[in-house]
């Protein structure tokens, strides 16, 4: 079967923040540069982030990228890449100065620069005390930021592909990254795409949670395609959680509710923060009331048919109270968990958001995986860049505000290195191999063939509910070995999932029969990668390690999905040009 | 709605995946209850809505903002209802 052949220099899969913004800079260099998006771009999940971008400008106290630097480091436990994280704190004002001049509209101060308002973790001379460093364009930095990126980008002439999905990455016999596969949506037909660089800045994966507060398109393409192509994932045991989302929606209750006088229930009515934290009770740190939340269920006292979520109780505090202070909490109970709280609990569970982990990158957006004694032995071609990325700039724990940072900076970073790449190592396209599509075609012919095989919405929902239930806030040895035994019995099924809508044209059903393809991927890179890890560090939280272990485990997991192995490679301690911060408790 | 390309309707389904997880959530169930009985025009009004942008369609579904457009109030009405 011949599949057609689009030719670019430069392809990037995804439309989000770090993709655009790589686009611009390889559109602007006059190179021909497509960007795949299963969406309209400005309808990325970017979209969703509110709290800002941060950057050491200084303008409402004082600020200085070291100290930015020295929190990021702080916040992500010492797992994260000292040069990595210099580059993105050092090149931070720069990056938002350069949003503002593309005409992103800031909040400002009466004297006309850049309102910064304080986020959690930000602090000045090295955690002394808070600092405002977060630029924010009232609460829609996200959707801010994507405008102004997709009309530059406009400008600029790249070339969009809107509501076509990549299917598969394309490597030649040096292993080599030539090109990708993709499924464009409105005729069903499969094209290759031919580039001398290929960068993916697919976003992350929290659908492989029952609790999360991903849009359903975060179902981890990027991460999916690159285990198919036999590219390791870094520290995938590493997920960001929310204490309190609606059970089955994914959408956050505030941590103020607990704060106005909430309390959390289990299934016998049971106070249980109370045994937990005699002191706190429910007001006790985020992740300690998330893990005991998480315990109750693993313990037989969830509440609702699966046992699966404790109750939020807030009718005691009185209809004017809740009216009052907490009314945008009401009306998202009555919307998603179909509750009225001024009479009933709202159902609650620890709820997924960010994912630390990725695809192996350096600073530069190339992506690095070890060949021989080089750990990070460059895969030519091959780019990544935000949250599908792992620079590793997050380490174990993320800061607010550093993700959209994350994508500016090494979306340009990533950006720039191809522009390199392909002026001084790639004059000409590789020839691609004979066989590009065919592990897509298979995959394709596969699900069009299927007979007696298993639902994609119950695989999925088996999937999540495995993740949810050994992989959230609480770990123990015990949970992980049953969850990596579970997920690899999932992933036998989605081997043999089915649709039964087998046509071409729009066909959604096809089209999350192959995303679940790639979710379970990141599914079962998460188990192995957490029931390895015998400490606890950041968000990965182990009650029977529950030291962070500096001598043994302070290296970064890489998953290889062919046979399922690890292997560690180390952290980088060597920062571009200031003194190594060394690892200290970390307390606040 | 018989009177609709069937492709089109295929397209507005997948329109409906948003980057934000409560529109999702909202049109997903409108999706699977509701989305079948719309008019012509009523049709035509939510294909509108999948025009704007997520945190302008959000603010009206969960009735922050009013709706000022009087071709799309109808149509945000019944969302809001779902």
């Amino acid at each position: 079967m011949t599949v057609p052949v689009r030719r670019f220099d430069a392809v990037i899969v995804g439309g989000g923040g770090a993709g655009m913004r790589a686009a611009l800079q390889l559109s602007e260099s006059g190179l021909k540069t497509a960007v795949l998006s299963k969406v309209f771009p400005t309808r990325s999940h970017t979209v969703a982030a509110q709290g800002g971008i941060s950057a050491s400008l200084g303008n409402v106290q004082e600020d200085r990228w070291e100290w930015h630097m020295y929190d990021t480091v702080k916040g992500s436990d010492w797992l994260g890449d000292q040069d990595a994280i210099e580059f993105m704190c050092r090149k931070a004002p720069e990056a938002v100065i350069e949003l503002e001049h593309f005409g992103m509209p800031f909040d400002r101060l009466e004297n006309g620069k850049i309102y910064q308002r304080p986020f959690g973790g930000h602090t000045q001379n090295n955690g002394e005390t808070p600092v405002q460093r977060a630029c924010a364009a009232a609460d829609r930095t996200g959707h801010a930021m994507l405008h102004t990126l997709y009309q530059r980008n406009v400008r600029a002439n790249t070339q969009f592909f809107v509501e076509w999905m990549a299917l598969d990455l394309i490597r030649d016999e040096a292993g080599d990254v030539v090109g990708v596969t993709a499924l464009e949506m409105e005729t069903g037909e499969v094209y290759i795409f031919h580039a001398k660089a290929v960068l993916f800045a697919t976003g992350g994966a929290g659908r492989i949670y029952a609790a999360s507060t991903n849009a359903f398109i975060n179902t981890g393409d990027g991460l999916g395609m690159c285990v198919r192509a036999g590219i390791p994932l870094e520290d995938m045991e590493f997920w960001q959680f929310h204490p309190t989302g609606v059970a089955g929606a994914g959408v956050l209750i505030t941590e103020g509710v607990r704060g106005e006088g909430g309390i959390l229930l289990n299934a016998n009515g049971e106070r249980f923060m109370e045994r937990y934290a005699p002191n706190l009770k429910d007001l006790a740190p985020r992740d300690f009331v998330a893990r005991s939340m998480e315990q109750e269920v693993l313990e037989g006292r969830g509440c609702g048919p699966n046992k699966d979520y404790v109750l939020l109780k807030l009718d005691h505090l009185g209809p004017d109270i809740i009216k009052q202070r907490l009314p945008g909490i009401r009306e998202i109970a009555i919307k998603f968990a179909g509750v009225d709280p001024i009479k009933e609990p709202i159902p609650v569970i620890p709820t997924c958001h960010y994912m630390m982990g990725g695809i192996p990158t350096n600073y530069r957006g190339e992506v690095v995986i070890p060949q021989g004694d080089n750990p990070e032995a460059r895969v030519n071609g091959f780019y990544a860049a935000g949250e599908c990325a792992c620079a590793s700039v997050h380490g174990a724990n993320r800061l607010g505000t550093n993700s959209l940072l994350d994508l500016v900076v090494f979306g340009k970073s990533a950006g720039d290195s191809m522009v390199e790449f392909i002026r001084n190592e790639m004059p000409t396209w590789k020839p691609l191999p004979a066989n590009a599509a065919e592990r897509s075609l298979a995959r394709i012919s596969r699900l069009d063939n299927q007979t007696n095989g298993e639902d994609v919405t119950e695989v999925r929902t088996a999937m999540q509910r495995t993740v949810q239930a050994r992989a959230a806030v609480f770990r123990n040895s015990e949970n992980l070995a049953l969850g990596v035994k579970e997920i690899q019995e999932v992933a036998e099924r989605v081997k043999r999932i089915q649709i039964k809508d087998k046509s071409k044209v729009f066909n959604t059903a096809r089209v999350e029969a192959l995303e679940l393809e790639n979710l379970i991927e990141v599914a079962v890179a998460t188990l192995i990668s957490a029931d390895a890890r015998k400490e606890s560090r950041g968000a990965h939280a182990h009650a029977d390690f529950q030291q962070r272990d500096d001598e043994v485990w302070m290296k970064h997991t890489l998953y290889y999905g062919d046979d399922r192995r690890l292997t560690y490679k180390p952290v980088h301690t060597k920062p571009l040009s200031v003194d190594y911060i060394p690892p200290k408790e970390r307390t606040f | 709605m018989t009177d609709i390309d069937p492709v089109e309707i295929k397209r507005i389904r997948w329109r409906s995946r948003r980057g934000l997880l409560e529109l999702d959530i909202v049109l997903e169930r409108f999706l699977a209850n509701g989305f079948d009985q719309l008019t012509t025009a009523e049709l035509a009004a939510y294909r509108k809505c999948l025009e704007l942008g997520d945190n302008d369609f959000l603010d009206y579904v969960n009735g922050k903002a009013e709706v000022d457009d009087p071709e799309l109030a109808h149509i945000i009405g019944i969302l809001r209802a779902v």
